[in-house]
Protein backbone atom coordinates (compact mmCIF):
# COMPACT_ATOMS: atom_id res chain seq x y z
CA UNK A 1 0.00 0.00 0.00
CA UNK A 2 1.14 3.41 -0.77
CA UNK A 3 2.54 4.85 2.58
CA UNK A 4 1.65 8.85 1.32
CA UNK A 5 -1.07 10.05 -0.58
CA UNK A 6 -0.77 11.99 -3.54
CA UNK A 7 -2.78 15.30 -4.04
CA UNK A 8 -3.32 16.51 -7.50
CA UNK A 9 -3.06 19.99 -7.77
CA UNK A 10 -4.19 22.58 -10.47
CA UNK A 11 -2.92 26.06 -10.82
CA UNK A 12 -5.76 28.72 -12.26
CA UNK A 13 -3.42 32.00 -12.37
CA UNK A 14 -3.06 34.57 -15.31
CA UNK A 15 0.68 35.24 -14.47
CA UNK A 16 3.27 32.82 -16.21
CA UNK A 17 6.18 34.15 -13.88
CA UNK A 18 3.33 33.14 -10.74
CA UNK A 19 2.61 29.48 -12.13
CA UNK A 20 6.17 28.44 -12.91
CA UNK A 21 7.35 29.35 -9.30
CA UNK A 22 4.77 27.40 -7.68
CA UNK A 23 5.53 24.35 -10.00
CA UNK A 24 9.29 25.17 -9.29
CA UNK A 25 9.07 25.24 -5.47
CA UNK A 26 6.10 22.12 -5.28
CA UNK A 27 9.07 19.95 -7.63
CA UNK A 28 11.06 19.05 -4.30
CA UNK A 29 7.46 17.77 -2.87
CA UNK A 30 6.43 14.65 -4.31
CA UNK A 31 3.11 14.19 -2.54
CA UNK A 32 1.65 17.17 -4.28
CA UNK A 33 1.61 16.93 -8.07
CA UNK A 34 0.98 19.70 -10.46
CA UNK A 35 -1.50 18.36 -13.16
CA UNK A 36 -2.94 21.24 -14.62
CA UNK A 37 -2.07 25.08 -15.25
CA UNK A 38 -4.68 27.48 -16.71
CA UNK A 39 -4.15 30.83 -17.25
CA UNK A 40 -7.74 31.31 -18.05
CA UNK A 41 -11.01 30.71 -15.69
CA UNK A 42 -13.32 29.67 -18.52
CA UNK A 43 -10.95 27.05 -20.12
CA UNK A 44 -10.41 25.64 -16.35
CA UNK A 45 -14.28 25.14 -15.67
CA UNK A 46 -14.27 23.61 -19.67
CA UNK A 47 -12.84 20.72 -18.47
CA UNK A 48 -13.62 20.88 -14.71
CA UNK A 49 -15.73 17.49 -15.09
CA UNK A 50 -13.18 15.48 -16.39
CA UNK A 51 -10.58 16.70 -13.37
CA UNK A 52 -9.54 15.06 -11.11
CA UNK A 53 -8.30 17.34 -8.97
CA UNK A 54 -7.60 17.75 -5.30
CA UNK A 55 -6.43 20.94 -4.60
CA UNK A 56 -7.23 23.71 -6.97
CA UNK A 57 -5.24 26.73 -6.02
CA UNK A 58 -6.67 30.02 -8.28
CA UNK A 59 -6.22 33.79 -8.23
CA UNK A 60 -10.12 35.07 -7.54
CA UNK A 61 -9.67 37.56 -9.37
CA UNK A 62 -9.85 35.37 -12.99
CA UNK A 63 -13.64 35.20 -11.38
CA UNK A 64 -16.40 38.24 -12.70
CA UNK A 65 -16.43 40.62 -10.19
CA UNK A 66 -20.54 39.78 -9.84
CA UNK A 67 -19.93 35.57 -9.86
CA UNK A 68 -16.87 35.65 -7.13
CA UNK A 69 -19.44 35.57 -4.41
CA UNK A 70 -20.59 32.04 -5.27
CA UNK A 71 -17.53 30.27 -6.22
CA UNK A 72 -18.66 26.94 -4.70
CA UNK A 73 -21.33 26.59 -7.10
CA UNK A 74 -19.01 26.34 -9.94
CA UNK A 75 -17.28 23.39 -8.30
CA UNK A 76 -20.39 21.18 -7.94
CA UNK A 77 -18.64 18.65 -10.52
CA UNK A 78 -15.74 18.11 -7.35
CA UNK A 79 -17.60 18.01 -3.82
CA UNK A 80 -14.16 17.76 -1.52
CA UNK A 81 -11.92 19.86 -3.28
CA UNK A 82 -9.41 22.12 -1.96
CA UNK A 83 -9.72 25.75 -2.72
CA UNK A 84 -7.00 27.82 -2.21
CA UNK A 85 -6.78 31.62 -3.17
CA UNK A 86 -3.61 32.52 -4.62
CA UNK A 87 -3.30 36.33 -3.06
CA UNK A 88 -1.26 39.21 -4.25
CA UNK A 89 -3.68 41.93 -5.13
CA UNK A 90 -6.60 43.09 -3.55
CA UNK A 91 -9.72 40.44 -2.76
CA UNK A 92 -12.18 41.31 -0.49
CA UNK A 93 -12.29 39.45 2.22
CA UNK A 94 -15.73 38.63 1.87
CA UNK A 95 -14.64 36.50 -1.19
CA UNK A 96 -11.96 35.04 0.37
CA UNK A 97 -14.08 33.67 3.19
CA UNK A 98 -15.35 31.10 0.35
CA UNK A 99 -11.65 29.97 0.15
CA UNK A 100 -10.42 27.15 2.27
CA UNK A 101 -7.17 29.05 2.55
CA UNK A 102 -5.06 31.79 1.01
CA UNK A 103 -1.42 31.59 -0.48
CA UNK A 104 0.22 34.75 -0.46
CA UNK A 105 2.90 35.99 -2.38
CA UNK A 106 5.31 36.16 0.04
CA UNK A 107 4.63 32.59 1.55
CA UNK A 108 7.41 30.59 1.23
CA UNK A 109 7.23 26.55 0.37
CA UNK A 110 7.10 25.50 3.69
CA UNK A 111 4.73 27.87 4.57
CA UNK A 112 2.26 26.99 1.72
CA UNK A 113 2.80 23.26 2.46
CA UNK A 114 1.81 23.65 6.18
CA UNK A 115 -0.91 25.79 5.21
CA UNK A 116 -2.17 22.89 2.68
CA UNK A 117 -1.81 20.19 4.36
CA UNK A 118 -3.64 21.90 7.28
CA UNK A 119 -7.04 22.62 5.33
CA UNK A 120 -6.53 18.61 3.84
CA UNK A 121 -6.93 17.35 7.10
CA UNK A 122 -9.93 20.06 8.14
CA UNK A 123 -11.18 19.05 5.12
CA UNK A 124 -11.09 15.03 5.82
CA UNK A 125 -13.23 15.85 9.17
CA UNK A 126 -15.39 17.42 7.79
CA UNK A 127 -17.00 15.10 5.30
CA UNK A 128 -19.04 12.69 6.41
CA UNK A 129 -17.56 8.93 5.85
CA UNK A 130 -16.78 9.34 2.19
CA UNK A 131 -15.08 5.75 2.29
CA UNK A 132 -18.06 3.72 2.65
CA UNK A 133 -18.05 2.72 -1.16
CA UNK A 134 -20.62 -0.34 -0.51
CA UNK A 135 -24.27 0.33 -1.44
CA UNK A 136 -27.03 -0.07 1.11
CA UNK A 137 -30.43 -2.10 0.91
CA UNK A 138 -32.29 0.35 0.05
CA UNK A 139 -30.03 1.82 -2.99
CA UNK A 140 -29.73 -2.04 -4.11
CA UNK A 141 -33.56 -2.37 -4.32
CA UNK A 142 -33.24 1.14 -6.14
CA UNK A 143 -30.70 -0.22 -8.50
CA UNK A 144 -32.69 -3.36 -9.09
CA UNK A 145 -35.35 -1.61 -10.14
CA UNK A 146 -33.30 0.71 -12.29
CA UNK A 147 -31.90 -1.53 -13.86
CA UNK A 148 -35.25 -3.72 -14.97
CA UNK A 149 -35.82 -0.78 -17.03
CA UNK A 150 -38.26 1.72 -14.32
CA UNK A 151 -38.86 4.92 -14.66
CA UNK A 152 -37.71 7.58 -11.76
CA UNK A 153 -41.81 7.82 -11.54
CA UNK A 154 -42.98 4.08 -11.38
CA UNK A 155 -39.67 3.66 -9.07
CA UNK A 156 -40.80 6.51 -6.61
CA UNK A 157 -44.48 4.75 -6.64
CA UNK A 158 -43.16 1.45 -5.90
CA UNK A 159 -40.93 2.34 -3.33
CA UNK A 160 -43.16 4.89 -1.84
CA UNK A 161 -40.62 7.18 -2.39
CA UNK A 162 -40.54 11.21 -3.68
CA UNK A 163 -38.99 11.03 -7.32
CA UNK A 164 -36.51 13.69 -5.41
CA UNK A 165 -35.23 10.80 -2.95
CA UNK A 166 -35.11 8.49 -5.88
CA UNK A 167 -32.59 10.74 -8.21
CA UNK A 168 -30.83 10.93 -5.23
CA UNK A 169 -30.51 7.45 -4.57
CA UNK A 170 -29.39 7.00 -8.39
CA UNK A 171 -26.79 9.91 -7.50
CA UNK A 172 -25.33 7.75 -4.40
CA UNK A 173 -25.78 4.36 -6.37
CA UNK A 174 -23.36 5.78 -9.78
CA UNK A 175 -21.13 7.34 -7.21
CA UNK A 176 -19.86 4.42 -5.49
CA UNK A 177 -20.16 2.28 -8.50
CA UNK A 178 -19.05 4.57 -11.17
CA UNK A 179 -21.26 3.33 -13.25
CA UNK A 180 -23.69 6.23 -14.91
CA UNK A 181 -25.78 4.63 -17.74
CA UNK A 182 -28.78 2.36 -17.49
CA UNK A 183 -27.45 -0.02 -19.66
CA UNK A 184 -24.51 -0.22 -17.72
CA UNK A 185 -26.21 -0.63 -14.41
CA UNK A 186 -28.13 -3.45 -15.84
CA UNK A 187 -24.70 -5.10 -16.24
CA UNK A 188 -24.03 -4.63 -13.02
CA UNK A 189 -27.54 -5.62 -11.62
CA UNK A 190 -26.79 -9.07 -13.30
CA UNK A 191 -23.25 -9.65 -13.07
CA UNK A 192 -23.77 -9.49 -9.08
CA UNK A 193 -27.07 -11.69 -9.42
CA UNK A 194 -29.65 -9.00 -8.23
CA UNK A 195 -31.62 -9.27 -11.22
CA UNK A 196 -32.07 -12.48 -13.91
CA UNK A 197 -32.02 -11.62 -17.63
CA UNK A 198 -36.02 -12.99 -17.31
CA UNK A 199 -36.69 -9.41 -15.45
CA UNK A 200 -35.27 -7.53 -18.02
CA UNK A 201 -36.73 -9.24 -21.36
CA UNK B 1 12.42 20.01 -34.96
CA UNK B 2 13.11 16.65 -35.90
CA UNK B 3 10.04 14.79 -36.80
CA UNK B 4 11.79 11.48 -35.33
CA UNK B 5 12.39 13.16 -32.05
CA UNK B 6 8.98 14.52 -31.29
CA UNK B 7 7.68 10.81 -32.00
CA UNK B 8 10.35 9.66 -28.99
CA UNK B 9 8.80 12.29 -27.07
CA UNK B 10 5.37 10.79 -27.17
CA UNK B 11 4.78 7.26 -28.67
CA UNK B 12 1.28 8.23 -28.69
CA UNK B 13 1.33 10.72 -31.92
CA UNK B 14 2.49 7.55 -34.08
CA UNK B 15 -1.58 7.36 -34.52
CA UNK B 16 -1.01 10.54 -35.61
CA UNK B 17 1.52 10.43 -37.90
CA UNK B 18 -0.77 7.36 -39.45
CA UNK B 19 -3.62 9.29 -40.04
CA UNK B 20 -1.75 11.97 -42.18
CA UNK B 21 0.00 9.31 -44.16
CA UNK B 22 3.53 9.26 -43.31
CA UNK B 23 5.50 6.31 -43.06
CA UNK B 24 8.13 6.08 -40.88
CA UNK B 25 11.47 5.51 -42.28
CA UNK B 26 11.98 9.18 -42.86
CA UNK B 27 15.64 9.63 -41.39
CA UNK B 28 16.79 13.26 -39.46
CA UNK B 29 13.90 15.07 -41.58
CA UNK B 30 12.43 17.55 -39.78
CA UNK B 31 8.97 18.19 -39.16
CA UNK B 32 8.25 20.96 -42.09
CA UNK B 33 10.22 18.48 -44.39
CA UNK B 34 8.56 15.72 -44.22
CA UNK B 35 4.91 17.53 -44.15
CA UNK B 36 5.73 19.71 -47.06
CA UNK B 37 6.94 16.50 -49.08
CA UNK B 38 3.36 15.27 -48.03
CA UNK B 39 1.57 17.76 -49.16
CA UNK B 40 0.08 18.67 -45.63
CA UNK B 41 0.24 22.17 -43.86
CA UNK B 42 2.60 21.92 -41.24
CA UNK B 43 0.21 23.98 -38.72
CA UNK B 44 -2.47 21.62 -38.62
CA UNK B 45 0.05 18.62 -37.80
CA UNK B 46 1.23 20.90 -35.37
CA UNK B 47 -1.67 22.17 -33.91
CA UNK B 48 -2.97 18.15 -33.66
CA UNK B 49 0.21 17.03 -31.99
CA UNK B 50 -0.29 19.43 -29.87
CA UNK B 51 -3.78 18.67 -28.84
CA UNK B 52 -2.41 15.05 -28.69
CA UNK B 53 0.58 16.06 -26.29
CA UNK B 54 -0.83 19.00 -24.24
CA UNK B 55 -4.54 17.97 -22.40
CA UNK B 56 -4.73 21.97 -21.75
CA UNK B 57 -3.67 23.24 -25.27
CA UNK B 58 -5.75 25.83 -26.96
CA UNK B 59 -5.28 26.50 -30.01
CA UNK B 60 -4.27 30.27 -31.22
CA UNK B 61 -7.12 31.67 -33.27
CA UNK B 62 -4.39 32.63 -35.87
CA UNK B 63 -2.99 29.72 -36.26
CA UNK B 64 -6.71 28.22 -37.37
CA UNK B 65 -6.72 30.06 -40.37
CA UNK B 66 -3.57 29.14 -41.61
CA UNK B 67 -4.16 25.85 -43.50
CA UNK B 68 -7.45 24.57 -45.40
CA UNK B 69 -10.24 22.92 -43.71
CA UNK B 70 -10.11 20.25 -46.36
CA UNK B 71 -7.15 18.75 -45.04
CA UNK B 72 -8.35 18.73 -41.46
CA UNK B 73 -11.56 16.82 -42.81
CA UNK B 74 -9.45 13.95 -44.33
CA UNK B 75 -7.51 13.73 -40.63
CA UNK B 76 -10.72 13.28 -39.32
CA UNK B 77 -11.99 10.95 -41.75
CA UNK B 78 -8.98 8.59 -41.34
CA UNK B 79 -9.49 8.50 -37.64
CA UNK B 80 -12.67 7.28 -38.03
CA UNK B 81 -11.62 4.68 -40.36
CA UNK B 82 -9.16 3.72 -37.69
CA UNK B 83 -11.75 3.27 -35.14
CA UNK B 84 -14.33 1.10 -37.55
CA UNK B 85 -11.47 -0.98 -39.24
CA UNK B 86 -8.94 -1.35 -36.12
CA UNK B 87 -9.41 -0.33 -32.47
CA UNK B 88 -13.25 -0.80 -32.27
CA UNK B 89 -13.25 -4.72 -33.94
CA UNK B 90 -10.24 -5.67 -32.27
CA UNK B 91 -11.98 -4.89 -28.85
CA UNK B 92 -15.18 -6.39 -29.88
CA UNK B 93 -12.95 -9.81 -30.90
CA UNK B 94 -10.66 -9.94 -27.60
CA UNK B 95 -14.61 -8.95 -25.35
CA UNK B 96 -16.32 -12.03 -27.23
CA UNK B 97 -13.56 -14.44 -26.96
CA UNK B 98 -13.55 -13.62 -23.45
CA UNK B 99 -17.36 -13.65 -23.27
CA UNK B 100 -17.57 -16.90 -24.96
CA UNK B 101 -14.86 -19.05 -22.42
CA UNK B 102 -16.79 -17.42 -19.49
CA UNK B 103 -20.40 -18.05 -20.99
CA UNK B 104 -22.58 -17.08 -18.35
CA UNK B 105 -25.93 -15.02 -18.99
CA UNK B 106 -24.30 -11.67 -17.25
CA UNK B 107 -21.10 -12.12 -19.24
CA UNK B 108 -23.78 -12.03 -22.35
CA UNK B 109 -25.37 -8.87 -21.24
CA UNK B 110 -21.54 -7.46 -21.36
CA UNK B 111 -21.07 -8.39 -25.24
CA UNK B 112 -24.58 -6.79 -25.80
CA UNK B 113 -23.77 -3.94 -23.79
CA UNK B 114 -20.53 -3.36 -26.22
CA UNK B 115 -22.55 -4.06 -29.11
CA UNK B 116 -24.87 -1.25 -27.81
CA UNK B 117 -21.66 1.18 -27.83
CA UNK B 118 -20.46 -0.26 -30.75
CA UNK B 119 -23.72 0.39 -32.60
CA UNK B 120 -23.81 3.89 -31.00
CA UNK B 121 -20.22 4.68 -31.88
CA UNK B 122 -20.70 3.82 -35.41
CA UNK B 123 -23.82 5.86 -35.80
CA UNK B 124 -22.38 8.94 -34.48
CA UNK B 125 -18.99 8.58 -37.22
CA UNK B 126 -21.45 7.87 -39.61
CA UNK B 127 -23.43 11.46 -39.18
CA UNK B 128 -20.41 12.78 -39.42
CA UNK B 129 -19.60 11.77 -42.58
CA UNK B 130 -22.90 12.26 -44.54
CA UNK B 131 -24.01 15.28 -42.88
CA UNK B 132 -21.28 16.89 -41.13
CA UNK B 133 -18.05 16.67 -42.84
CA UNK B 134 -19.90 17.09 -46.53
CA UNK B 135 -22.01 20.75 -44.53
CA UNK B 136 -18.31 22.06 -44.17
CA UNK B 137 -17.22 21.04 -47.65
CA UNK B 138 -20.38 22.73 -49.13
CA UNK B 139 -19.38 25.51 -46.88
CA UNK B 140 -15.69 25.85 -48.33
CA UNK B 141 -16.73 25.77 -51.93
CA UNK B 142 -19.17 28.71 -51.46
CA UNK B 143 -22.45 27.69 -50.40
CA UNK B 144 -25.10 29.03 -47.89
CA UNK B 145 -26.68 25.88 -45.66
CA UNK B 146 -29.95 27.35 -44.05
CA UNK B 147 -31.37 24.80 -42.27
CA UNK B 148 -27.87 23.11 -40.50
CA UNK B 149 -25.51 25.02 -38.93
CA UNK B 150 -22.37 23.72 -37.05
CA UNK B 151 -23.53 24.50 -33.16
CA UNK B 152 -25.59 21.10 -34.34
CA UNK B 153 -22.63 18.43 -34.47
CA UNK B 154 -21.33 17.87 -30.62
CA UNK B 155 -24.44 17.06 -29.41
CA UNK B 156 -24.58 12.97 -28.90
CA UNK B 157 -20.55 12.45 -27.72
CA UNK B 158 -20.93 12.44 -23.84
CA UNK B 159 -23.26 9.39 -23.63
CA UNK B 160 -20.92 7.69 -26.09
CA UNK B 161 -18.22 8.06 -23.29
CA UNK B 162 -19.71 7.75 -20.69
CA UNK B 163 -20.93 4.26 -22.27
CA UNK B 164 -17.02 3.05 -22.57
CA UNK B 165 -16.41 4.73 -18.80
CA UNK B 166 -18.98 2.22 -17.42
CA UNK B 167 -17.60 -0.38 -19.30
CA UNK B 168 -14.57 0.05 -18.13
CA UNK B 169 -15.72 -0.19 -14.72
CA UNK B 170 -17.55 -3.12 -14.60
CA UNK B 171 -14.66 -4.66 -16.24
CA UNK B 172 -12.14 -4.01 -13.73
CA UNK B 173 -14.91 -3.53 -10.85
CA UNK B 174 -17.09 -6.85 -11.51
CA UNK B 175 -16.28 -9.16 -13.73
CA UNK B 176 -14.95 -12.39 -12.13
CA UNK B 177 -12.29 -14.43 -13.84
CA UNK B 178 -9.43 -15.64 -12.56
CA UNK B 179 -8.99 -18.30 -15.73
CA UNK B 180 -7.21 -15.62 -17.67
CA UNK B 181 -6.01 -12.59 -16.52
CA UNK B 182 -3.44 -11.73 -18.85
CA UNK B 183 -6.77 -11.51 -21.61
CA UNK B 184 -8.55 -9.56 -19.62
CA UNK B 185 -5.63 -6.64 -18.95
CA UNK B 186 -5.18 -6.85 -22.53
CA UNK B 187 -8.85 -6.06 -23.45
CA UNK B 188 -8.58 -3.10 -20.65
CA UNK B 189 -5.62 -1.64 -22.24
CA UNK B 190 -7.48 -1.54 -25.66
CA UNK B 191 -10.24 0.21 -23.97
CA UNK B 192 -8.11 2.64 -22.19
CA UNK B 193 -6.07 3.65 -25.33
CA UNK B 194 -9.67 3.95 -27.05
CA UNK B 195 -11.09 6.11 -24.72
CA UNK B 196 -7.66 8.34 -24.98
CA UNK B 197 -8.04 8.15 -28.47
CA UNK B 198 -11.21 9.23 -28.87
CA UNK B 199 -11.00 12.13 -26.27
CA UNK B 200 -8.08 13.96 -28.23
CA UNK B 201 -10.24 13.13 -31.29
CA UNK B 202 -13.18 15.05 -29.77
CA UNK B 203 -10.89 17.85 -28.74
CA UNK B 204 -9.57 18.14 -32.28
CA UNK B 205 -13.36 18.78 -33.78
CA UNK B 206 -14.39 20.92 -30.59
CA UNK B 207 -11.19 23.00 -30.59
CA UNK B 208 -10.25 23.22 -34.20
CA UNK B 209 -12.99 22.24 -36.46
CA UNK B 210 -15.83 24.03 -34.57
CA UNK B 211 -14.19 27.22 -34.29
CA UNK B 212 -13.24 27.24 -38.16
CA UNK B 213 -16.40 26.40 -38.96
CA UNK B 214 -17.99 28.84 -37.07
CA UNK B 215 -15.72 31.56 -38.98
CA UNK B 216 -16.94 30.56 -42.52
CA UNK B 217 -20.51 30.46 -41.12
CA UNK B 218 -20.25 33.99 -40.16
CA UNK B 219 -18.28 35.20 -43.24
CA UNK B 220 -21.46 34.31 -45.02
Amino acid sequence: MESKKKYKLTIVEPSVIITQGLKALFAPHPEFEIINCYSDFSHFLERINSSKTNIILMNPSLIDYQKRMNIKSHFSSLPDVILFAIEYNYIESEVLKQYNGTIEITDDIATIVRKLKQAIENNQENSENGDNYELSDREIEILTSVARGLTNKEIADLHNISIHTVISHRKNITRKTGIKTVSGLTVYAMLNNLIDQSDIE
Amino acid sequence: MKLADMLLANYKLLLVLNRFDIHLGFGEKSIEEVCNKRGIPTSLFLLVCNVYSFSDYLPPKDKLQSFNAKDLIQYLHSSHAYYKEKSIPEINKKLTAIVTRINSKAALMLQRFYDDYQTEVLNHFNYEETVAFPYVDSLLNGNICKEYSISKFEENHSNIEEKLNDLKNIIIKYLPDADSPEELNDLLINLFELEDDLEKHTLIEDKILIPIVSQLELRK
